[in-house]
């Protein structure tokens, strides 16, 4: 009787149990839809703003969003984890080929907003210009400028006037966009500047040291650093960064951020990269201190 | 009435006794696969790390440059350079200088718990000791990041606080628990005749522990400090935070340097699977890997070495 009643018992509740497990799977993908988000650590406030304004919009949709930088997203996108890839720069040849060969359709490239690469130095700095050649003095492998007073200047709180070059990781887009608009293509970074992994530490720890200059996006900037004044060529009228300025293109280091899909979007996410580029989706872009691109 | 009883118990006693003769072989083998793991695991974990860069090592690794060149550019659109001397520079800055914090501090700390003091006092710092080994590894990269940074640059009038000493010192921190630990375990383990031998003879309380405590429990307390080294060799994400993370070999402790494991931490996540820079990145989790099993032979065979005299 035992032996007989055992297996039947444990047939009838295996049934159920992957009845409960149909039910709840069923169910959850009827009611929510959860987009992966990933990439760019300069677009990574935005991604998050409107990813919680948008649940706002269609409760049936999450977005999840993580930084990591605009490398770590699209090598997300080569591998197929990701929806969405976040990048302050545009895909390489080489990453789109592996995008097609990986997945049979190439990135698909849709512009979300606008910003610029603003060099930040500690707010008693007293500097009031810089050209984008002292820029690749300073940052540029084989660069000369090692002192604030190679650039003619005196940083008061800055012990032996030793300029401290503040730098992303390597998987960053701005660090990229650095590379080729500020030290040209083919040029690397001086070695020793401190490389770190986020936009917005560049700017707390150029915040927190006198003698430091760093890189960040537009929208990252805070009162504890200051915007240097940008001039493309020795003797030209410096422009300083703002939205005004980033918009117009008059700011040299100004540039587009993009998101990627594995080719043209569809369903949820055609639809979200859609309110994106609505109005609402751009007034959040303004919100965070970037420039809308409508 | 006696008969019956030593029969039944003879009884329960063969019955036990089978059972023990099926399940003992069956623990003793499940125990011996325990022990089989750990080297199944070394080994397993070693192939891997060697595998995944096999092909780069073996093939277009230029073992002269990585060893002595300093220059490490492995995402270089024109020259790649793959030089690993500033980042070993960099690892050993910050170990060394952490080792000189942590082994006074903790087996001070070891001495004072295990010999000066007693009762609820001991137990309490005890558990101190205990909690400060829970506190996350990231919360000691933060506090580097934000509270050791500006007391630096005020107090040592460095250019910036993200240097060799703010990594050594919280790597130092970071390792002094495990010392205390270790090196209380060992001081309790020598024998209570040894220090009233001691006191007998009219020593004092500080002879009696450098003098007869120390040698007596020297393995244990080398182990200590060798264990307090792989952890810092080890660690990644604080040093990460606290060194601020700069290829160049340091010149003093207030200069800025990168380690080998923050390197492998900050930058495998963007390579491509497979391509030169990621297979170049394991090539340093084997150097690694080296560094860690050379810190740990020598502790084995120092050891050994003491208990055989």
């Amino acid at each position: 009787m035992i032996g007989n009643n055992n297996p039947v018992r444990a047939t009838i509740a295996l049934a159920c149990m992957s009845l409960l497990f149909a039910a709840c799977s069923g169910g959850d993908r009827a009611s929510r839809t959860l987009i992966q988000n990933k990439g760019s650590d300069t677009l990574v406030n935005v991604a998050q703003a409107w990813a919680e304004n948008y649940r706002k919009v269609d409760e049936s949709v999450g977005v999840a969003v993580s930084g990591g930088g605009s490398g770590t997203g699209i090598a997300a996108l080569i591998n197929g984890t990701v929806d969405i890839a976040n990048a302050s720069r545009g895909i390489k040849l080489e990453e789109q080929e592996k995008v097609k060969a990986s997945n049979g359709v190439g990135a698909v490239e849709h512009t979300v907003a606008v910003d610029a690469v603003v060099f930040f130095v500690h707010k008693d700095n007293p500097i009031k210009s810089i050209t984008v050649q002292q820029l690749a003095c300073i940052y540029a492998e084989g660069g000369k400028c090692e002192n604030w007073g190679d650039l003619g200047l005196e940083v008061p709180g800055c012990s032996g006037q030793e300029l401290i070059r503040v730098s992303r990781q390597s998987n960053s887009g701005t660090y990229e966009f650095v590379r080729e608009e500020v030290l040209g293509k083919n040029t690397d970074f001086k070695l020793g500047s401190r490389d770190l992994s986020g936009s917005k530490d560049v700017v707390d720890l150029v915040g927190s040291t006198p003698c430091a200059i760093g890189y960040s996006g537009l929208g990252y900037g805070t009162d504890r650093v200051k915007a240097v004044c940008l001039s493309a060529a020795p003797g030209e009228q410096c422009i300083a960064p703002t939205l005004a300025t980033a918009a117009d293109g008059s700011y040299v280091l100004s540039r587009p951020l993009f998101m990627y899909t594995l080719g043209e979007p569809k369903g949820a996410v055609a639809t979200y990269l859609e309110w994106i580029k609505s109005a609402a989706g751009q007034k959040i872009v303004a919100d965070n201190g970037f420039v809308p691109v409508r | 009435m006696t008969d019956t009883t030593s029969g039944t118990d003879e009884g329960q006693v063969s019955t036990s006794r089978r059972i023990a003769a099926i399940v003992e072989p069956a623990i003793e083998w499940l125990i011996r696969l325990c022990g089989f793991s750990a080297i199944f695991f070394v080994f397993g974990i070693f192939f891997f790390v060697f595998s995944s860069g096999a092909d780069f090592i073996m093939n277009r690794l230029d073992v002269v440059e990585f060893m002595t060149s300093p220059e490490w550019y492995p995402t270089s659109v024109s020259n790649k350079r793959y030089g690993t001397l500033a980042l070993v520079a960099g690892t050993l800055s910050v170990t060394t200088l952490a080792m000189m914090i942590a082994v006074p501090f903790g087996l001070g700390t070891a001495v004072f718990i295990s010999e000066f003091c007693d009762g609820p006092f001991k137990e309490a710092l005890k558990i101190i000791v205990e909690f400060l080994a829970a506190i996350p590894s990231v919360v000691w990269g933060f506090i580097g990041l934000a509270i050791m940074n500006p007391v630096i640059i005020d107090v040592f009038n460095a250019p910036i606080g993200l240097n060799v000493l703010n990594g050594g010192v919280i790597l130092g921190l970071m390792s002094v628990p495990i010392i205390v630990s270790i090196g209380e375990d060992a001081l309790k383990a020598v024998p209570d005749t040894y220090r009233e031998a001691s006191l007998a003879l009219g020593a004092t309380k500080w002879q009696t522990v450098y003098k007869v405590l120390f040698p007596a429990a020297r393995s244990g307390l080398l182990a200590a400090v060798l264990l307090g080294v792989g952890r810092a060799i080890g660690e990644t994400i604080a040093v990460l935070m606290a060194t601020g993370h700069a290829v160049q070999i340091p010149n003093s402790p207030l200069d800025s340097v990168r380690t080998l494991t923050a390197t492998i931490a900050a930058e495998l996540g963007e390579t491509a699977q497979g391509g030169d820079h990621y297979q170049a990145l394991f090539a340093i989790g084997v150097l690694l890997f080296i560094f860690t099993f050379a810190v740990n032979l020598t502790a084995d065979l120092l050891v050994r070495g003491i208990k055989n005299k």
